[in-house]
């Protein structure tokens, strides 16, 4: 990539105006002034664009009936390098495993997203998501209903269009 | 100069007090958030507009903050001058106000009721010295403070407010002459006599006016005793609360006496441009609107619409000059300290003392003459036009303001050094 540098020409002495240039810096706020585009974006009312590649909170995809599709295969709190995922596996009487406790504390977790990179069922996901406020601070370990109940789109880790990353 | 009972003068000036002062206030707690607003649109943003329509109930929840933030007081601070200093800085702000005639005078039933709280005989006078007043509170809020920042912007406003007070003292003096007394209703009605703004007959005073106006309201690019970037913020460091507010309002309300000022001396006060029904004096006990051509006065008639509409026209004016004030310093950088001093010492001082030689002169030869009403205006706008040409043209050779051309008058060689070294920085990383 090439550096750019912008050179700024030093005014000449001899030729410059100093009551021309600050009149023509006060024409330059004023047309600022008047214009009517301005950069600030008004937040609650206008939301920001994010990135379908956006990782925010997490969501925990379910079956139709009801139930998550995670099978407590244990792999996510494994590679979780914050060591935010708490998981009790558990197994129902036809044998299929299940989360009994599956805890993410979103005050640990990096948003690296390697949770969902690495579910073999395509269960945990980061999801494009930001308004995460809340008044206390216990309310930010998120158990498995509350990530059940998310109900923001969850990341496209890669671009289908762009799968390099490039 | 007025023909109200005494009971009616009282009551009269009672409300005058309250109304003005109120005013006043509120004014100035707008033009806060007309500071945010207009800043903001520079800068291409929109500012504070989320309390009340427009942001417009923001200076009440600024001043609602304000007073219920903890107070400090400095440990090592001097405790009577650290508190008494925001109120010595406040009250000659607020009351410098009270002798600038904002309307024409109002027929009422007891009597006309001038539309100036107090029409004082030594009127800029009045304004000169509570001005320079303001300069205590200042000083002393950075002296009492105890603190090094705080005492350099002390010490800084002190000496520029000394300074730029001569030239904004006679930059007015000229103003006098051409209204031959120093009550501002004077100005007003001189200026409706003449025809003409003393703005165009008097430009170079005008422009001396602003910039020393600049200078003692410590707004950018003079806003010396501040200084963000080199004083923390100047005298008022160690204040918090609403002391540290106090300061604020004494700011503006100074701006706003300023502008007023300006509008006043210049701009032909509250009179609106191109009319004669709102031409109103004391003369003699009875309120005249001017002279018939056998030189007897003629009774003016005054009239509640014309009143608020005069009302009206100053509000417009000096409006227009507060915005001024708020362009100006979102626009111009600080000066450096010592370009300050340069400014106000060896430019101002010697140039306006210059013209007020140059219109005395004029003024005197035509008096002479015996050129009287439009020619005299017109003939003192082309001499001050040239005086304000001939002053423009050499402050902006680059060699009047010292330091500023002193940085500027850099090499042409040291241009080309610093653009070989930019390409070849480009070409060396380019591959």
């Amino acid at each position: 990539m090439a550096a750019t540098v912008k050179v700024m020409r030093r005014p000449e002495p001899e030729t410059t105006s100093y009551l021309r240039a600050s009149l023509s810096g006060m024409a330059i706020t004023f047309k600022h002034m008047i214009r009517p585009d301005k950069v600030t974006r008004q937040y609650p009312e206008e939301q920001p664009d994010l990135s379908p590649r956006w990782r925010g909170t997490h969501v925990m995809e379910v079956h139709e009936n009801g139930r998550p599709k995670c099978v407590a295969c244990g792999l996510c709190p494994t590679v979780c390098p914050a060591n935010c995922i708490r998981l009790v596996g558990g197994e129902d009487d036809q044998g299929n495993r299940y989360p009994l406790v599956y805890e993410i504390d979103e005050f640990r977790c990096i948003f690296c997203g390697m949770c969902q990179e690495v579910c073999p069922v395509e269960a945990i996901h980061v999801g494009v998501h930001f308004e995460n406020a809340e008044y206390t601070r216990d309310r930010f370990v998120y158990d498995l209903d509350r990530l059940m109940e998310q109900d923001h789109p969850s990341t496209l880790l890669w671009d289908p269009s762009d799968p390099r990353s490039e | 100069m007025n023909d109200l009972s005494p009971t009616a003068f009282l009551v009269t000036s009672m409300m005058k007090i309250t109304a003005v002062f109120t005013g006043v206030i509120l004014v100035v707690a707008y033009m806060t958030l007309a500071e945010r607003r207009v800043s903001a649109f520079i800068q291409d943003r929109w500012g504070p507009n989320r309390v009340g329509p427009f942001g417009l109930l923001q200076p009440i929840a600024d001043g609602i903050k304000n007073i219920l933030k903890e107070e400090t007081l400095p440990a090592t601070a001097h405790r009577t001058l650290f508190i008494l200093a925001p109120a010595l800085a406040i009250i000659p702000a607020l009351i410098t106000f009270a002798v600038i005639p904002f309307a024409a005078p109002l027929g009422t039933p007891w009597g006309t009721v001038e539309m100036i709280v107090a029409d004082l005989p030594i009127g800029i006078l009045y304004i000169l010295a509570l001005s320079s007043l303001g300069v205590y509170g200042l000083f002393l809020a950075g002296w009492s403070s105890n603190n090094k920042y705080a005492f350099l912007g002390g010490l800084r406003s002190s000496s520029q407010m000394i300074s730029y007070e001569v030239a904004l003292g006679l930059s007015i003096v000229p103003v006098l002459m051409l209204a031959g007394n120093v009550t501002l209703t004077d100005i007003v009605w001189q200026q409706q006599q003449l025809g003409l703004w003393y703005l165009f007959p008097l430009s170079l005073a005008f422009i001396l006016f602003v910039v020393s106006a600049f200078a003692e309201t410590n707004r950018l690019p003079f806003d010396l005793p501040e200084a963000e970037s080199e004083l923390v913020t100047g005298y008022h460091t160690e204040y918090s609360s609403m002391k540290f507010s106090m300061f604020f309002i004494a700011e503006y309300s100074h701006i706003l006496t300023a502008s007023a000022l300006m509008a006043t001396l210049f701009l032909g006060g509250w009179s609106v441009p191109f009319w004669s029904g709102d031409h109103m004096y004391w003369h003699e006990g009875m309120l005249i609107s001017g002279f018939n051509a056998a030189g007897d006065p003629v009774a003016a008639d005054p009239a509640w619409w014309k009143t608020l509409f005069t009302l009206l026209s100053f509000a417009v004016k000096t409006a227009f000059f507060v915005l001024v004030f708020i362009w100006v310093r979102w626009t111009l950088p600080r000066f450096r300290y010592d370009q300050v001093m340069h400014l106000g010492w060896k430019v101002m001082l010697p140039v306006s003392l210059a013209y007020l030689m140059i219109v005395a002169a004029t003024v005197l030869v035509m008096d002479q003459v015996g050129v009287e009403g439009f020619a005299f205006g017109a003939i003192l706008t082309v001499v001050s036009g040239i005086a304000t040409v001939a002053f423009v043209y050499l402050l902006d050779r680059g060699r009047v303001i010292g330091g500023a051309s002193a940085s500027a008058r850099r090499s042409q060689d040291e241009v080309r050094v610093r653009v070989s070294h930019g390409t070849s920085l480009s070409t060396s990383q380019g591959g």
